[in-house]
């Protein structure tokens, strides 16, 4: 209630950009749709922008979009909670074992930079033609950096908590679970959003590279079927829920921080 | 009297391994054990978690044939070239983007939104607009690249100390002569760290594309060795491919200043 305020007293400020963002979009899909028209595009190659819009309705209804959006969501979902006990965990291990971190943080940090998502064969060999396999290929790609970010929300606690809990003499267990954790929830939070993206981009990509699942094998399906204006307007549901995936994350991460 | 002088620190003999090197070196070890028991237990299907020695001779085998080095050339090739394509629009629009507030509150939440998507679903469009050869891999990967670029430029512009903006102005500096030399250089680090993870994605779309259509690159080495179920020739690929991507990333962050593999 009180974030609303803000917002709209910011609103007639930031009214004039935002028309222009969206008359910008509006204006580009009525050039493409006259370019298409008048054939210096193909329309074998871009189907007519008023076609793909119209294409939508088809697509979700024909296409059982809504029995496929919630098979990739609770692929994703269930990831997540993978990714936050075991990245959670891993990370806590971490910072009670100085020398594991020290020797593994490296490790953690290379592996978050490598192509993980390129193992997918090798997962299709180990979990079969599965919704495992999307999952384990979420979960493991997503991994580092729900540990990193919880090694650093615990590591980055306030000195003065600290000290609080050692006055209060608390045990090593009271300490963690009544001051470091508390204090380290933002920043686990944030790695299990970033997790949860990571999670959700390789199994949709995972979809659809194999051919099996939900969102992501709905456009390779159409791709293969040459539906053209159902292919892109797929494309344009899967962003769309993407994009609505990360904001609910994001208003979550907001509602989780604490305000200084 | 007694005779004074500067302190000298006593020799303490280091041991010759330090405790982490020692722990690293025990949990590779334990790894490579545990893997060896699971390749001879028979507990998983045969060749799932291949022998070590075949995998060392898998990855000899590969290092040793031409054809390798062929398909890693093809497929460096199409990464530098997205990373190029990618790099360079996705630096233009960054700055554009950062030096006007309004285009910035305009279109900035649309780059901020959509980066965070899965690339990899564009890849029936490359084709169809691109063709079934190298070019529908540059564009998926240039499409991958250039958020985080795009992104990271547009933040590094809004970070640009003013003063240095201003010592431009009353220059009379041009407008190229403004990104030349005031804001590409004070914006160096957000750029590498953009490039950095642009690679990272650049690499990861490219070689994807590869292993859904192609016929050459790495992608589809390891989706042939795949659907010939050589499973050791598999994981020595990934193993090669894990070690120059991390290898990669770690070069553009040294080579920008960036000490160390930055955490996301």
């Amino acid at each position: 209630m009180t974030a609303a305020a803000p917002a709209k007293s910011s609103a007639p400020n930031s009214f004039a950009p935002t028309a222009v963002g969206l008359g910008t979009l509006v204006i580009f899909l009525l050039t493409v749709e006259i370019l298409i028209r008048t054939g210096v595009i193909s329309q074998f190659i871009v189907p007519p922008p008023s076609e793909i819009i119209g294409s939508f309705y088809r697509v979700i209804v024909e296409e059982h979009v809504f029995n496929r959006f919630v098979l990739t969501l609770t692929e994703c979902l269930t990831a997540g909670v993978m990714l936050t006990v075991f990245g959670v965990a891993g990370g806590v291990l971490m910072h009670r074992f100085k020398l594991l971190q020290q020797a593994c943080e490296t490790w953690v940090a290379a592996m978050a930079s490598a192509p993980i998502v390129l193992m997918y064969p090798l997962f299709l060999v180990i979990f079969g033609r599965s919704a495992w396999t999307m999952i384990m290929m979420g979960f493991i790609a997503a991994l580092p950096p729900v540990i990193l970010k919880t090694v650093e929300g615990i590591s980055g606690t306030r000195k003065v908590l600290v000290n609080v809990g050692r006055s209060f003499n608390l045990t090593p267990t009271q300490q963690f679970w009544k001051i470091l954790f508390p204090a380290a929830l933002p920043t686990i939070f944030v790695g299990v959003r970033l997790g949860l993206i990571f999670a959700l981009i390789n199994i949709v990509g995972v979809e659809f590279l194999i051919n099996f699942g939900g969102l992501g094998q709905l456009i390779n399906d159409l791709a293969e079927r040459y539906d053209l204006a159902g292919t892109y307007a797929a494309i344009c549901f899967v962003i769309l829920v993407s994009v609505l995936f990360f904001m609910v994350l994001e208003k979550a991460e907001r509602w989780l921080r604490p305000v200084h | 009297m007694a005779e004074t002088g500067p302190l000298r620190r006593v020799a303490v003999p280091a041991p010759a391994l330090s405790p982490v090197t020692l722990l690293r070196i025990a949990i590779i070890l334990a790894v490579l054990a545990v893997w060896e028991f699971l390749a001879h237990s028979g507990w998983l299907y045969r060749d799932v978690v291949p022998s070590l020695l075949s995998i060392g001779r898998a990855f000899a085998d590969l290092l040793s044939h031409g054809d390798f080095y062929f398909n890693l050339g093809v497929t460096t090739g199409e990464i530098a070239t997205a990373l190029a394509f990618g790099g360079l629009a996705g630096l233009a629009v960054g700055i554009l983007l950062g030096a006007n507030q309004f285009l910035s509150k305009a279109f900035e939440s649309y780059l901020y939104y959509l980066g965070p998507t899965p690339k990899i679903i564009f890849f029936p469009i490359m084709i169809m607009w691109f063709g079934v050869g190298p070019g529908s891999k540059i564009a998926l990967g240039t499409l991958s690249c250039f958020f985080p670029v795009a992104l990271s430029a547009a933040a590094g512009m809004q970070q640009i100390d003013k003063v240095l903006i201003r010592v431009g102005k009353s220059f009379r500096a041009s407008t190229a002569q403004m990104v030349w030399k005031i804001y590409l250089p004070a914006m160096r680090h957000p750029i590498i760290n953009g490039v950095r993870l642009g690679l990272g994605v650049a690499l990861i779309g490219t070689l994807l594309a590869e292993t859904k259509l192609s016929n050459k690159g790495i992608g589809f080495l390891i989706i042939q060795a795949y659907s010939i179920f050589d499973m050791p020739r598999m994981y020595a690929m990934l193993i090669v491919l894990f070690v120059l991507a991390i290898g990669a990333n770690a070069l553009v962050g040294r080579l920008g200043g960036l000490h160390s593999i930055k955490r996301l």
